[in-house]
């Protein structure tokens, strides 16, 4: 039962548009229309994870945190912010790889956009769908590294190169756990295609399927998507104490803006993949058997369950970033190679047998 | 297979600290901020603690007089040079001659709050009141004479 799906909505839309003009325009509008509504979307969520940062992390800190700017709650002290940074110069350095140095923000929102476009918001809400879908988005979100390592080299900086090059080892390095746990939740659904994953979860989530492997991988993957968000405590590819700001400390204005944006929208992301691959997406909540609780979940649109089940994730990642302190750039490849990629590739074994044997529920 | 068995229990050892550590941050996030909003929350519902160093003030009997005998103990331990006693020598009936304070010069401008000279005072006559409002135009303002009442009265936050 699905009372939010929208792909009705979708094909009248469609339907009017391509009688009142050639199917070729419309789809292009269609497409306008749509990358719009990503980007404004990208931008809002961007407000609200940064403004949702601070007073969790002030709350963690046994601060306040903002409530000055309009109103009580400090709601208006992100928005002013962004319209400073707005306002501020882009400056251009002098013996910087100019091309490159522009280029590099873009890259790094580029791949981000590209995964966000991916996400299950809702029932025929997806705006990127193929069959390799989470595939897609692995190697889509690689891309940012190549915009971090490109930043840090082309500013012409001690810094940002250190930077830049503690980013490539340690993002490399934990691809390969968010890949084997991908691995994992695959072969537990026996398919890459999101939308596939999400309704396949359609009984019961794939984390209380999967039980113990798919809630090893749950944290395995937790831990080393905070690694590839750049965020603490893996956050030494900017390390604000040693080096100023890491791979972006050159830029200015906007251009810190989109590592700044991407930054955040990598946090969603993240959260976004754990709560389609493990929490079953826009999937409301069943328990086989109990019809009657299952109908009630139904009526809770499928968007609300999605965006509830990431903030929840999100939430939980900032607990961690505001617990630990920072590792040292050893003890990071040390997580990965000694303990987190030997433990992945453990889940995948166990998960395997647990396919083939029909352990899973 | 000593170097196994030290793995694993790296491994305990890892995930058993990290988890206290996640509960230690989660007990805090449910804890109340202790951030005072200050000027707004000034009559109502401000806390600073009894033991905050406001400013030094002097402690008088029940007969409003003050308790210090000047015998410049205070004087003579604060490293900064910032009390300044002044004294009379006046005759008690009995016959004996003894010191009665005239004035106590005490500059907040350079006083520590280091508290040596209310550790050192034989006769408690001294004490730190914790008004922490000492913000004034001129620097000679800071400069008070606590036998005078207007510079002696300091407000007792709660
Ligand atoms: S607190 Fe220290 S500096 Fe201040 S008056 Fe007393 S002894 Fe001197
Ligand atoms: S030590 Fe006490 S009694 Fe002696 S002069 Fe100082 S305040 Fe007065």
């Amino acid at each position: 039962m699905n009372y939010y799906d929208i792909n009705s909505l979708n094909q009248s839309i469609h339907g009017t548009l391509s009688s009142l003009m050639p199917e070729g325009l419309a789809i292009t509008l269609e497409g306008i229309a749509v990358g719009l509504l990503i980007i404004v979307l990208y931008a809002l969520l961007a407000i609200v994870l940064i403004y949702m940062e601070r007073r969790v992390c002030a709350a963690f800190q046994c601060r306040i945190g903002p409530n000055r700017v309009g109103g009580r709650g400090g709601l208006l002290q992100v928005p002013a912010d962004v319209l400073k940074i707005l306002t501020k110069e882009i400056i251009s350095l002098r013996h910087a790889d100019r091309f490159l140095y522009n280029l590099a923000p873009f890259l790094v929102i580029l791949a981000s956009i590209f995964s966000f476009a991916c996400l299950p918001w809702n029932q025929g809400a997806e705006i990127l769908r193929m069959d390799i879908g989470i595939f897609f988005v692995l190697a889509a979100s690689s891309i940012g590294v190549l915009g971090i390592l490109l930043a840090g080299w082309s500013s012409n900086s001690k810094y940002t190169v250190i930077g830049a090059v503690r980013s490539g080892a340690m993002i490399i390095s934990y691809e390969l756990s968010i890949g084997l746990t991908v691995l994992t939740m695959v072969l537990l659904s026996g398919t890459m295609d999101i939308q596939e994953i999400v309704m396949e979860q359609e009984h019961l989530w794939n984390i209380f399927r999967g039980h113990i492997p798919a809630l090893l991988a749950f944290c395995v993957y937790l831990i080393a998507g905070n690694a590839e968000a750049n965020r603490g405590p893996f956050d030494l590819a900017e390390a604000e104490q040693e080096l100023t700001a890491g791979y972006h400390t050159e830029y200015s204005g906007m251009h810190f803006g989109f590592f700044y944006l991407a930054e955040y929208l990598n946090l969603f992301i993240t959260a976004g993949i754990a709560s389609t691959l493990f929490l079953g997406g826009w999937m409301p909540f069943h328990i086989p058997g109990l019809d009657g609780l299952n109908a009630v979940m139904d009526w809770i649109p499928g968007v609300v369950w999605f965006v509830g089940k990431t903030f929840a994730v999100v939430f939980l990642l900032m607990w961690i970033r505001w617990t630990f302190p920072r590792l040292r750039i050893d003890q990071v490849l040390t997580l990965e190679w000694k303990y987190l990629m030997p433990l992945s590739l453990v889940i995948v074994l166990l998960m395997t047998l647990c396919v083939i044997f029909g352990l899973v529920l | 297979m000593a170097t196994f068995k030290e793995y694993f229990r790296g491994w305990a050892t890892g995930l058993k600290s990290l988890a206290t550590g996640m509960g230690t941050s989660m007990k805090v996030f449910r804890q109340k901020p202790v951030t005072e909003e200050y000027p707004e929350n000034r009559h109502t519902t401000l806390h600073i603690p009894e033991r905050h160093r406001g400013r030094l003030r002097l402690v008088t009997d029940e007969n409003g007089q003050p308790r210090c005998i000047a015998c410049g103990l205070c004087q003579m331990n604060c490293p900064n040079g910032t009390i300044q006693i002044e004294a009379d020598t006046v005759e008690t009936p009995e016959g004996r001659k003894r010191k009665q304070l005239k004035a106590y010069h005490y500059d907040l401008g350079s006083c520590l709050y280091c508290q040596l000279c209310v550790e050192a005072c034989p006769h408690g006559a001294i004490e730190f009141s914790n008004d922490f409002e000492n913000a004034v135009f001129e620097r000679d303002r800071l400069r008070l004479d606590l036998t005078k009442p207007e510079d002696n009265r300091c407000h007792d936050w709660k």
